[in-house]
């Protein structure tokens, strides 16, 4: 086999780059039920989350096989979702004049959209609580995780960024979840409907999870 | 919108005027809608009926008359298209344009005409659009290789019911284009599912399954069609009611068929089997 025709064989094909963007979406949303179930540990008192922290920091190699997993995750979900969007707006040709949706769903239209958002909220999350660079006014917190999360969230702007975030990504794993498995060729006729209603649930517990922390903060719950 | 069951004789005399915005292209050339009145359309006649009244106009005006696809007009052959107001095969689910009856349309309304609109599907000229990627999708491996000649005993290959069953209703795919057509990816996995559905799970497609697989799947990229997002736009407005099951086992099968490929000693199913 020459390189040439190695390029072009060796490209994933249509169905490649969907099973790409399953599984890395599905370590993703693996990851974030297990994040968030971390984080609930806010509400057992700052004793608790300082542990749990402390403990995630005293597992270094642990740490960082999870951290690769979840970069590489990322990379290929990024781009494959880019490729693909890319190649269904050419093979559209602009589409009809008269545009009708009958049966696709707000959170399928708008995956790329969310998708984008997303990516900014992870940049923007990492550089808040993993890198402690912005909008935490300058303070240290050390090992005190327990008080940076809730100086981070004392502010109004940061907390509703924070929800609104959360609802887009709720939005995302509606469509996502359900498009794994179909994407995986898990699903028929009678497993659809519920599956749909399994992704959008899982979509919402995740993101009222997350939520409840910055809100708890804004209500003044968390102290 | 008035339901077949509740015409009376009298309903059958009504006629329309209509004002037709219709997508004019020459070969080669770039596209416009241009607009038409048409008087005294009986609410009986068929979307194409009502296309050919336009072209009988059109030529006692001697104007160029408007080019569309149509063959048997009895909802089986896959020929005719027509985006109509924005909808493949128009508003009425589970049917073909030759299928559609003008009592569908209101008195007055002005209805939008495009053709098939993808990168896959370029326009021939009007309303006509190429469909030979279908084709070629088809030849790369929509077939089962069997020696043809006098008929084989019925009762050698037997067929369980429900599998012969599943097989029929993936058949029922004319190959009009509406899937991609209606998906806003201008994706055809809902046609190439269909397909590969009908022949993978009977006995007689087992021999080529994962050749067969592999093979439409590269073609079908190749033609620069679109990627499956899982809208469902494609099942939604098939004329003959096919269903995403067909795209969820054609991702299964493409799935097995890779691995199998990737393991297998020879590699006989990538090249295509030979």
């Amino acid at each position: 086999m020459s390189a040439s025709s190695c390029y072009k064989n060796c490209q994933p094909a249509s169905i490649g780059k969907k099973i790409i963007m399953a599984l890395s979406g599905l370590v993703l949303a693996g990851f974030v039920f297990g994040h968030m179930i971390g984080n609930l540990t806010v509400f057992k008192g700052a004793a608790a989350i300082n542990e749990y922290a402390e403990w995630l920091h005293a597992h270094p190699g642990l740490l960082w096989v999870a951290r690769s997993v979840l970069i590489v995750s990322v990379i290929a979900h990024i781009w494959s979702g880019v490729l693909l969007t890319i190649e269904n707006r050419i093979a559209r040709a602009g589409g009809p004049a008269v545009e009708v949706t009958r049966q696709a769903s707000l959170s399928s239209r708008t995956m790329p959209y969310s998708g984008v958002i997303i990516l900014a909220f992870i940049v923007f999350h990492l550089l808040h609580f993993t890198f402690r660079k912005i909008a935490l006014g300058g303070q240290e917190f050390g090992a005190d995780v327990y008080k940076m999360i809730i100086a981070g969230f004392s502010q109004p702007a940061v907390a509703l960024f924070y929800i609104a975030s959360m609802i887009l990504l709720c939005l995302h794993l509606s469509h996502g979840i359900s498009s794994v498995f179909q994407t995986l060729g898990l699903r028929n006729q009678r497993w659809r409907g519920r599956l749909d209603v399994v992704a959008t649930a899982y979509g919402w517990v995740i993101a009222l999870g997350f939520i409840s922390i910055p809100l708890a903060v804004l209500l003044g719950q968390l102290k | 919108m008035v339901k077949p069951s509740e015409q009376s004789s009298h309903d059958s005399e009504r006629t329309l005027a209509l004002r037709l915005r219709v997508w004019r292209q020459l070969r080669g050339g770039e596209g416009h809608f241009e607009e038409y009145s048409l008087a005294a359309v009986p609410v009986s006649a068929s979307f194409l009926e009502m296309m050919d009244m336009l072209n009988e106009q059109l030529i006692r005006e001697g104007k160029d008359t408007i080019a569309f696809d149509h063959d048997c007009r009895e909802g089986i052959c896959g020929m005719c298209s027509m985006t109509i107001n924005g909808m493949p095969h128009g508003p009425i689910p589970g049917v073909t344009t030759c299928q559609l009856h003008m009592r569908n349309f209101r008195d007055g309304e002005t209805i939008t005409v495009e053709p098939w609109r993808a990168r896959a599907f370029p326009v021939l000229k009007d309303l006509a659009v190429n469909r030979s990627a279908f084709d070629k999708v088809i030849q790369a491996g929509g077939f089962i290789t069997v020696r043809t000649g006098s008929a084989p005993e019925a009762n050698n290959t037997l067929i369980p019911k429900p599998i012969a069953d599943e097989a029929m209703d993936a058949a029922e795919c004319i190959g009009c284009g509406a899937c991609v057509a209606s998906c806003k990816n201008g994706s055809a996995m809902l046609f190439v599912g269909a397909k590969i559905n009908h022949l993978n799970i009977l006995p007689q497609g087992q021999p080529e399954r994962e050749r067969r697989t592999l093979a439409m799947v590269k073609t079908m990229d190749d033609a620069g069609f679109g990627n499956c997002t899982n809208y469902g736009e494609c099942q939604a407005h098939c004329p003959k009611g096919i269903t995403l099951d067909v795209i969820a086992k054609l991702n299964r099968d493409y799935l097995r068929a890779r691995v199998k490929d990737f393991f297998s000693s020879t590699g006989k199913a990538r090249k295509g089997g030979e």
